[in-house]
């Protein structure tokens, strides 16, 4: 799960990482009261979407006039950002983040999530803060400091100092040192007592009165640690997702939407991964991933269709079934209720292979519904793709 | 010959009074695994399917003769039982649970370093030696006693692959599923090798997915030490960057763990990449010469 930069920073703040003064603001009025009490040189006023790239989309703007705070959030608030991690339909603004401005002297990277080789919490650190991580390491990877934290006695002090004099904050300013390997256990804390996927300062500043602060932040969480916070639970935003996907996640279905447009229903996450990449092979493109687990009971498989349908790109089903431990007739009778319960308007092929597969076919095609029947997965994809025309 | 379970292997199944565990306790003894005890805290001295219970593995493995556990305990309890077998002397733990958070595996993972014990999953569907032990999920039936031994980061993907041997009559020796979690305890790497020495292996399949670079580290392994054709199938070619598609470990992130860059690997290192998945199991035939 994401969350906003705002929230992000009311984090780092719980947990004595230094941030810049600053509300989440979500009217023209309340900007231009929190401008009076804030009362700064300079004023930042940050559009609040789950994406980067704001700056460069105007999402990010700067004053030194308080009374122009007002106009600026009125610009913002309900303006759709297109940035390079939006797609195309961009995001509508409902949140802006308004602080006070820093005096940069040096900007750094600094981010923590888990190698997923040693199985280590592991720190990222660079001098060359403000820029997209994967681009230092791709063009300057000896830029890149890499610190594992063993998670038995969790983190010292030497860690944050091998990260501090490798980046050479004792040369850039030394002031900073003892504050630098504080902020970095203040984050260790932060990224293990949360549940964190992901904690990212980009850029994290030295000022030029030689402080430390944070000037963005990114936080994504592990969802199968969410259950333990609840305060992190309230910070999802529904806006910043799919409905389609929302609606999945009510139903206990794992579902991703994307582009193309035959809609595929399997049991099982490589399954239903393979069932995308065979209908690309098949010469279509895959509507959406949806895992309905080894259940797949009429429920569940309902469920399924009504999300499907729903989209309007989709203009033929393919349901994939490895029936295993649930046998194939189960399956073939919930996919006989779910479709007489919704009305199916596009063309659906089935697949059903495993326990009692053929019993199950025999049924399907013996319902008086319209659907093609398959056993064999590549004849199944290359059907479905006929029947709904190759991707333009 | 196989790898890793046996007919002589003696099971506990941590959560065995639960609906998944109770279920798959039975369905594992029935395929003729040596289920000899189940673990559920304070229920000790009931019995499933006359199947002994016990409260501790301790005491489990006290009474009994088990070497390996199955776990089914939820995603909450989860480190902690792993940590338990692994205490208990427990040697092979096999976990079934999907759902762990990924802080309590590094925790976990950390702890069993340097210890002579091997954690396969979570997130898995388990382990199976055809005709010897079913300890898992996965459904016995459609393995076939031969000669392909099949490792997978996927559960429902991989029987479709067993199924595809079965049917051309190659058939499996094991069938080892590591897990879609991004933290994990045994990696391609360490299945790899016990495959390469089983001497009833004739040819590997390996499965895998986007996500991580273990697909990577597989590919310099076996340009080094596998001698043994091995055939791949690497799921998500489509996947859109950023996305987990279903399990926890399945996310391109920052550009890494692409299929195309997986299946580059593993071809420069003399594996046969399928692209398509109904022909996993006709390319196996072909690199054997059947």
């Amino acid at each position: 799960m994401n969350v906003h930069e705002f929230q992000a920073k009311s984090l780092f703040a719980q947990f004595g990482v230094p941030v810049p003064r600053g509300k989440e603001i979500t009217s023209a009025e309340a900007a231009a009261a929190w401008a009076n009490e804030l009362d700064a040189p300079v004023f930042v006023v940050k559009a609040q979407i789950h994406a980067g790239g704001r700056g460069k989309a105007g999402g990010v703007k700067l004053t030194r006039d308080k009374e122009a705070v007002r106009g600026l959030a009125e610009e913002l608030l309900g303006k759709t950002l297109i940035t390079h991690q939006t797609g195309p339909k961009g995001r509508v603004v409902r949140r802006l983040l308004i602080e006070e401005g820093a005096n940069i002297a040096k900007e750094l990277y600094l981010s923590i999530l888990v190698d997923r080789d040693s199985g280590f919490p592991t720190f990222i650190a660079s001098t060359e803060g403000g820029m997209e991580i994967e681009e230092v390491a791709a063009h300057t990877p000896e830029k890149i400091i890499k610190e594992a934290i063993d998670p038995a006695v969790g983190f010292q002090a030497h860690n944050g100092r091998n990260v501090a004099f490798a980046l050479g904050l004792h040369h850039i300013e030394p002031a900073v040192l003892n504050p630098f390997v504080k902020l970095m256990e203040n984050l260790y804390r932060l990224f293990m007592e949360k549940n964190a996927a992901l904690v990212e300062i980009n850029p994290l500043i030295i000022t030029k009165e030689k402080t430390l602060i944070a000037l963005d932040g990114k936080v994504s969480f592990d969802d199968n640690g969410l259950f333990k916070h609840p305060d992190v639970q309230q910070m999802r935003d529904l806006h910043e997702e799919e409905p389609l996907e929302i609606e999945a996640t009510a139903n206990n279905l794992n579902y991703v939407k994307l582009d193309g447009n035959i809609g595929c229903m399997v049991n099982g996450a490589g399954l239903a991964m393979a069932t995308m990449d065979v209908i690309k092979l098949a010469g279509s493109e895959p509507a959406n991933f949806l895992d309905v687990g080894g259940g797949a009971t009429k429920e569940t498989v309902a469920a399924g269709f009504r999300i499907l349908l729903k989209d309007p790109n989709v203009k033929g089903i393919f349901i994939n079934i490895f029936g295993g431990i649930v046998r194939c007739e189960r399956i073939a009778h919930g996919v006989i209720e779910a479709a007489k319960e919704v009305q199916m308007t596009v063309p659906l092929v089935v697949r059903l292979q495993g326990t009692n597969a053929e019993e199950g076919r025999k049924l399907l095609a013996e319902s008086g519904l319209k659907l093609d029947v398959a056993n064999d997965l590549w004849e199944a994809a290359q059907k479905i793709v006929q029947l709904t025309g190759k991707a333009a | 010959m196989s790898i890793l379970v046996d007919k002589n292997t003696q099971v506990v199944v941590q959560g065995i009074t639960g609906k998944e565990g109770s279920f798959h306790a039975t369905q594992c003894k029935a395929y003729g695994t040596k289920i000899v005890a189940g673990v559920t805290p304070g229920k000790a001295g009931q019995e499933v399917e006359g199947i002994p219970v016990f409260n501790t593995v301790v005491e489990a493995v006290k009474k009994t003769d088990c070497d390996t556990s199955l776990i089914f305990v939820p995603p909450a309890f989860c480190a902690d039982a792993i940590l338990e077998a692994a205490d208990a002397g427990i040697k092979l733990i096999i976990c079934i649970t999907e759902g762990i958070p990924v802080n309590d595996m590094v925790k976990v993972k950390r702890a069993l370093r340097g210890r002579d014990v091997r954690l396969i999953g979570p997130n898995c569907p388990g382990v199976i030696t055809v005709d010897e032990a079913k300890i898992g999920i996965m459904p016995g039936f459609i393995h076939k006693r031969g000669v392909v031994g099949v490792v997978s980061r996927s559960g429902t993907l991989t029987y479709e692959a067993v199924h595809q041997l079965s049917t051309l009559g190659l058939g499996e020796t094991t069938c080892v599923g590591i897990g879609g979690d991004p933290v994990n305890g045994t990696g391609f790497v360490d299945v790899l090798p016990l495959f390469e020495k089983d001497p009833e292996t004739q040819a590997i399949v390996m499965i895998g997915e986007i996500g991580g670079d273990a697909e990577e580290k597989a590919a310099e392994f076996i340009k080094q030490h596998v001698k043994k054709p091995v055939i791949s199938f690497i799921a998500g070619i489509t996947a859109p960057p950023g996305r987990r598609m279903g399990h926890a470990g399945a996310i391109i992130s920052g550009g890494k763990g692409t299929a195309a860059e997986k299946m580059r690997a593993l071809e420069s290192a003399g594996v046969t990449v399928v692209k398509n998945p109904a022909e996993i199991g006709l390319a196996v035939k072909k690199a054997l010469g059947r």
